[in-house]
């Protein structure tokens, strides 16, 4: 980030707090969700029923076709030379051993690869969708150790991966900083997280901790962690004519098209970005280099060009969670009222992007606490630009904070449940704005309940099976609520009853398409197999970024705007000669194949009626949903009571999760089945950055050295029990449909209930992940 | 000599790098079987050679010539599944479905493993005949195919559903 | 990957005559030599694939068994002499890997993988003796938690990966060579090398000489043996320590003992030291600790590592005590 663009961030962010009081005081009428989404009411519809995917068969089939699995006529197969530098230039470059090498078609570097603009870095514009505003291949300089320096072009991919290893690069290495520790020597400065400094104070919170009767204060530390989707980062492009087409592993096509467009100088329509399946995301399947790269590759040597990302390709050219430093502080009266609530620390990003990790937000909203002092400083490094992995923020922050929470329990001898549900508060403590809706403590009660909780002694060490010590504790995970603007679908019904809903969102597994063409089904009053839902294509409305579990609001409402505008358009095609004649949109809902009147069902009249009297063989409407106010009115949060059980060996300290259960509080649940899937898996993320995950990025070279499936390790079948899920299926009335996002709250609070829990299985406090067997020898 | 996929005879490729995986995918065009690391480190990539599974990324396709090669295509198609493709469905054993085909591969080829009496590092009496079908050993036999969306309890839930003692019993004979 | 040539082999005596051309490798399952091959660290001229050759698992006279290298592991791991006789070796094998990479893998391909040090593994952008012996060893001052804390050099801390290796080291099997100079057999703990300052040397193969089989002598206490291995995740992950063990007890003395430890050196560790003050003393704690105490005795730790000296200690001690348990 250059200074310039740090001062219109913050002018942005300054226009934003303004903005923000106007909202928060508008009556709610005003705002999006003041008036309940009408979906909510229906109970007994497609909403909530376990529906298996509908994509399912596919997949399990080997049918579902991934984004390097489109055969295209003449195509040629990429393969990357990497810099193994920090920090310089490229002294020389010999590719004429690789471009005599049998199959090779060219050979790409920065002297001949076509000119470019410079990326849109994320969040530098609502459409702008690159890791980083680094020159891709244009110019000799080298940024981070692991850069793309070159791409071979071959015949085959067997050819293109021997004549990289024939290209000869003679880099020359300048000082590069890549040490955490010397990086805060020379100073730290505070972080901005869109647009907003991250960074909270309400009273003196350090003067509050000092005169505190009881307190703790502790540092804790998150190593760095890869996404590691199972699926390699894939992308098949080709020039056809003056449209570029990309089959790509997205979650964000619409943003794709328009920052390839920008770097291109093409307008974004000439983009087609199309991305039907995706083979996990997880915040890591966004726009880097090299989707860029096979797109010059192919523009340069005319022919389309398949290129995938070799596992440490990936781990070279797509950014993962940074590395956090936090400390907590919390004071407490004798009852366990926090006095004082401190939440702060370093963390880690490169000048060329916008993203600290911002490990603070969970404790925005966690407490009722008399004073509060929220800070994340940053430090840059030369490295690969750092990005979002699922829920971040929330991830690392919740195992500080809900870490230092059991300790303060402990201190005051309260049990760790009632702590926080007596540290409950009745609006937002950071913006003051009512919660639109929060039953964290029903899912404690219900969790601690269910998962028996009263059976946990609160004396560490003391429950011993064999060689194992077990071991319970809790934590309180949290996501926000979120919308972004930009989201716009399209329905078009047909005479025949059939439905298409139209829009530029995702599948990576969330379950999307299954549970939004449930939503369509219910909100269209049709049969589930009238409804198609289509997406992951960049020609079709709406701007929905796949991330921060927003994409089920944001569809909902696209699809609400758009079922206001059919509506609309079918009673001015019903005219006067319809049961419907005379009603306002408002007075009618969707039921039963047609349209009725809301307190009236009986007047009703079917689709197919009103367009074969309109002599219309369908209808087809596109509509915006309502820009995303209701965040700056309600404050809007799940929650989550998560609680484990692990056994620790006392042989060798290995630590091994033997019971989870996570009770949720994220509104209405759309699918049971599919919404099971996704917190579990959350958890199981969860479950290895507690105990296992850590890219191991070595800082005399500020090189990741374990750029592997076996080295850097993710849970196995065999680290995962079986994972017990329960919900309060209580409605958001501010949220469409009454849901809030479930994709990433999963993966808060868990690696704080493991540490909990092996501090009551062995009296070993954990503070450093991930928490592996050496930790408690 | 050929390499038998799915029932039908293919010649082997000549370059001997062509690893089983991109042989399937690129030359057969059977994008089913996934790469996911290419290193033998995920199982993606897994099929069965003459039924055992095996990883065809860390295989020569020209080592399989004269053998016979079954991928997830050769298991079952939509409108007729495998048994586990569609307990795979019913119990919501993945996610994002990279994963899937080796899983169920993976899954098709223990279950052959079990019946045989094959022990696992978990199997408690080395001695014994009979391979108890717990969930801790379907766990412990299943680890090396990896789901990053974390569909592990319903992957372990629809083996169990589909390969219940008596399939097992039925398998072995 | 460079390119080869492939060629099979269909008895030993082709085999050695391919494999002893400049550039040949012996391939087995590919799980270790392909990966190593798509990584650039390996670049054969031709790979001579022996996973035909015959040799299954016979029954010597006196009760030992005869391996051929190219038996899977799966198949040795389920084969009902193997379980019963050398429950170790069963356990070893299928402590390792996975049911894939068990089914393809040889026994002549285990003995032979090679460290997986991270350093080592990257060819592009760290220095590794092993690889180029004389440029240096960044794993030393590195990422080092996996590696060596005996026998290690100053030009390589790696350790030996594999798990069977270190039940064979502890069953006293002897390996069988076939070489263009005939054939020998070597002591399974004399075939890997310490790496002294000729790391990139893993064993004491001739160049082209051949693993034919594995022999594993009679040794009836090993009904009553075990391997335990310890490691980051619950399943698949190589070993931060492992031991191997066989005990033989008669009135409360240890009439004979058999130890091995994996993941802690550049080759499979025979704890001879252990076994030597544990053979014809008493069956006590005092006696295992005092035992595993000698065995760490010379162990070194790195920046990361300092952590295996305990846990192999305690995972040593915990292994004896199991077996005497399972005996008393």
């Amino acid at each position: 980030m250059s200074i310039a663009s740090d001062a219109k961030q913050a002018l942005q962010g300054a226009v934003q707090g303004v903005m923000a009081k106007a909202v928060a005081l508008a009556p709610d009428s005003w705002i999006p969700g003041g008036e309940p989404d009408p979906l909510i009411r229906e109970r007994y519809g497609h909403i909530g029923k376990p529906l298996s995917r509908i994509d399912g068969p596919l997949k399990v089939a080997g049918r579902a076709t991934f984004a390097a699995e489109f055969p295209l006529e003449d195509m040629v197969y990429a393969s990357l030379v990497f810099s193994t530098i920090a920090k310089g230039r490229i002294a020389a470059m010999d590719t004429s051993h690789a471009e005599t090498a049998p199959g090779v078609v060219a050979v790409m570097d920065h002297r001949n690869a076509p000119r470019l603009a410079p990326p849109p870095v994320f969040m530098s514009a609502p459409k702008a969708a690159n890791g980083d505003n680094l020159p891709i291949m244009q110019e000799s300089e080298v940024n981070w150790n692991g850069e793309p320096v070159a791409v071979v072009l071959a015949e085959t991919q067997e050819q293109a991966d021997h004549a990289a290893s024939l290209v000869r690069v003679t880099f020359e290495a300048a000082p590069a900083l890549t040490s955490l520790d010397e990086a805060r020597e020379q100073g730290t400065k505070p972080a901005l997280f869109m647009g907003q400094p991250l960074h909270d104070e309400r009273g003196d919170a350090e003067a509050a901790l000092a005169a505190a009767e009881v307190k703790v204060d502790a540092l804790y530390t998150t190593p760095r962690h890869n996404h590691n989707a199972i699926e390699l980062h894939g992308v098949t492009v080709a020039w056809q004519g003056d449209v570029l087409r990309i089959h790509d592993a997205s979650q964000l096509v619409a943003h794709t098209a328009w920052s390839i467009g920008q770097m291109f100088d093409m307008p974004e329509d000439k983009v087609i970005v199309t991305s039907p399946f995706v083979g996990g995301g997880f915040g890591g399947k966004c726009l880097w280099q090299h989707q860029v790269l096979a797109a010059l590759a192919a523009k340069l040597c005319s022919r389309p060009v398949r290129l995938v990302l070799s596992r440490e390709g990936v781990y070279r050219v797509v950014g993962g969670r940074s590395p956090t430093e936090q400390r907590v502080a919390l004071g407490a009266d004798r009852e366990g009222h926090l006095k004082a609530l401190v939440h702060t620390g370093v963390t880690v990003k490169t000048a060329s992007n916008a993203m600290p990790e911002p490990f603070i937000l969970p404790t925005r909203s966690a407490y009722a606490s008399e004073t509060l002092k929220l800070d994340v400083q940053v430090v840059e490094l030369d490295m690969l630009a750092n990005t979002f992995m699922r829920a971040p923020g929330e991830s690392v922050g919740t195992f500080a904070l809900e870490s230092a929470m059991d300790e303060l329990a402990e201190a005051l001898n309260i049990d760790p449940v009632e702590l926080r549900i007596r540290n409950e508060p009745e609006k937002d403590p950071s913006s003051g704005l009512p919660f639109s809706s929060r039953h964290i403590v029903e899912a404690w009660r219900t969790g601690a309940a269910r998962f028996g909780w009263d059976r946990r002694d609160p004396r560490p060490g003391l429950r011993r099976e064999g060689e194992w010590l077990v071991g319970m504790g809790c934590a309180t995970g949290t996501y926000p609520y979120y919308r972004m603007g930009g989201g716009a679908a399209r329905i078009t019904l047909m005479q025949d009853g059939q439905a298409v809903v139209d829009i530029a969102a995702h599948e990576m597994g969330m379950g999307t398409a299954t549970a939004q063409t449930q939503v369509a089904a219910e909100r269209l009053g049709l049969p589930i197999e009238a409804v198609r839902f289509n997406y992951g294509d960049s020609t079709l409305p709406g701007v929905v970024l796949a991330g921060g579990s927003q994409q089920t609001a944001a569809i909902g409402a696209s699809v609400g705007a758009a079922h206001r505008e059919l509506v609309k358009q079918l009673l001015k095609l019903a005219g006067n000669d319809s049961p419907l004649a005379g009603l306002k949109p408002d007075d009618v809902i969707s039921r039963d194949q047609g349209l009725c009147k809301a307190d009236e069902t009986a007047r009703h009249e079917s689709y197919a009626s009103i367009l074969s009297r309109a002599q219309q063989p369908s209808v087809s409407v596109e509509a915006e949903g309502p820009p995303p106010l209701e965040t700056m009115h309600w404050s809007m949060h799940s929650h989550a009571a998560m609680f484990c059980e692990v056994r620790v060996n006392t042989v060798t300290g290995e630590p091994r999760v033997s019971r989870f259960l996570g009770s949720f509080d994220c509104g209405r649940i759309l699918n049971p089945k599919t919404a099971t899937s996704q917190f579990r898996g959350g958890i199981i993320m969860g479950l290895g950055l507690a105990l296992m995950e850590e890219a191991q990025f070595d800082e005399r070279k500020g090189r990741v050295m374990n750029p592997s499936l076996s080295e850097y390790h993710v849970p196995v079948h065999m680290d995962v029990p079986e994972i017990d899920v329960i919900w309060t299926d209580i409605p958001d009335p501010h949220a469409p449909m009454g849901a809030r996002g479930i994709g990433e709250i999963g993966i808060t609070g868990t690696a704080a209930a493991v540490a909990n829990a092996v501090y009551n299985a062995t009296g070993k406090r954990v503070r450093d992940l991930p928490l592996t067997l050496d930790k408690l020898l | 000599m050929t390499i038998v996929v799915n029932g039908a005879a293919l010649d082997a490729p000549h370059d001997a790098r062509v690893s089983l995986l991109d042989f399937l995918r690129e030359t057969c065009g059977l994008s089913g079987t996934k790469k996911g690391c290419d290193q033998g480190a995920c199982g993606a990539c897994t099929v069965l050679a003459d039924g055992e599974r095996i990883l065809s990324c860390l295989s020569l396709a020209v080592q399989y010539e004269g053998r016979s090669i079954t991928t997830i295509e050769g298991l079952g198609q939509p409108g007729r599944l495998h048994p586990l493709q569609q307990a795979f469905v019913e119990h919501d054993g993945f996610q994002c479905g990279y994963c899937t085909p080796g899983q169920i591969c993976s899954a098709v080829g223990m279950a052959a493993e079990i019946a045989r009496g094959v022990p696992s590092h978990v199997t408690v009496d080395l001695g014994g005949e009979d391979i108890l079908l717990s969930h801790e050993e379907l766990r412990e036999r299943m680890s090396g195919n990896l789901c990053r969306c974390g569909a592990y309890n319903g992957i372990v839930e629809a083996i169990a559903e589909t390969y219940g003692a008596e399939t097992l019993a039925e398998a072995a004979e | 990957m460079t390119p080869f040539r492939y060629m099979r082999a269909t008895d030993a005596a082709s085999a050695v005559l391919k494999g002893g051309a400049a550039g040949a490798r012996y391939l087995g399952g590919g799980t270790n030599l392909v990966d190593l091959m798509r990584e650039n660290i390996e670049t054969p001229e031709s790979l001579v694939d022996v996973t035909g050759l015959p040799g299954g698992i016979d029954e010597l006279p006196g009760g030992g068994l005869r391996i051929g290298a190219a038996v899977r592991n799966t198949a040795l791991a389920e084969h009902r002499a193997v379980r019963l006789r050398y429950p170790m070796l069963a356990r070893a094998i299928l402590a390792g890997a996975s049911g894939q990479i068990r089914n393809m893998a040889t026994v002549g391909g285990n003995i032979l993988q090679r460290t997986r040090c991270s350093y080592f593994y990257d060819e592009a952008g760290s220095r590794c003796n092993k690889r180029h012996p004389g440029e240096g060893c960044d794993a030393v001052g590195g990422f080092n938690r996996n590696h060596a804390i005996l026998g290690a050099s100053s030009a390589c801390v790696a350790v030996h990966p594999s798990d069977m290796c270190v039940a064979l080291a502890a069953l006293d099997a002897v390996v069988h060579l076939r070489g263009n100079g005939g054939e020998r057999r070597l002591a399974f703990t004399a075939l890997h090398r310490l790496p002294g300052e000729l790391p990139d040397v893993d064993t004491m193969l001739q160049p082209g000489e051949l693993i034919t089989a594995v022999e594993i002598p009679p040794m009836p206490f090993a009904a009553r043996s075990t391997y335990r291995k310890v490691r980051d995740r619950s399943s698949y992950a190589f070993a931060l320590v492992s031991v191997a063990a066989a005990l033989d007890v008669e009135g409360g003395q240890v009439r004979d003992v058999r130890i091995a430890l994996g993941g802690v050196a550049h080759k499979p560790w025979r704890a001879e030291r252990a076994e030597a003050l544990l053979r014809g003393g008493p069956l006590s704690a005092t006696s295992f600790a005092a035992a595993a105490e000698a065995e760490l005795a010379s162990a070194q730790a790195l920046s990361g590592n300092g952590f295996k000296i305990d846990l192999a200690r305690r995972t040593l001690v915990a292994v004896l005590e199991d077996l005497s348990g399972e005996i008393a």
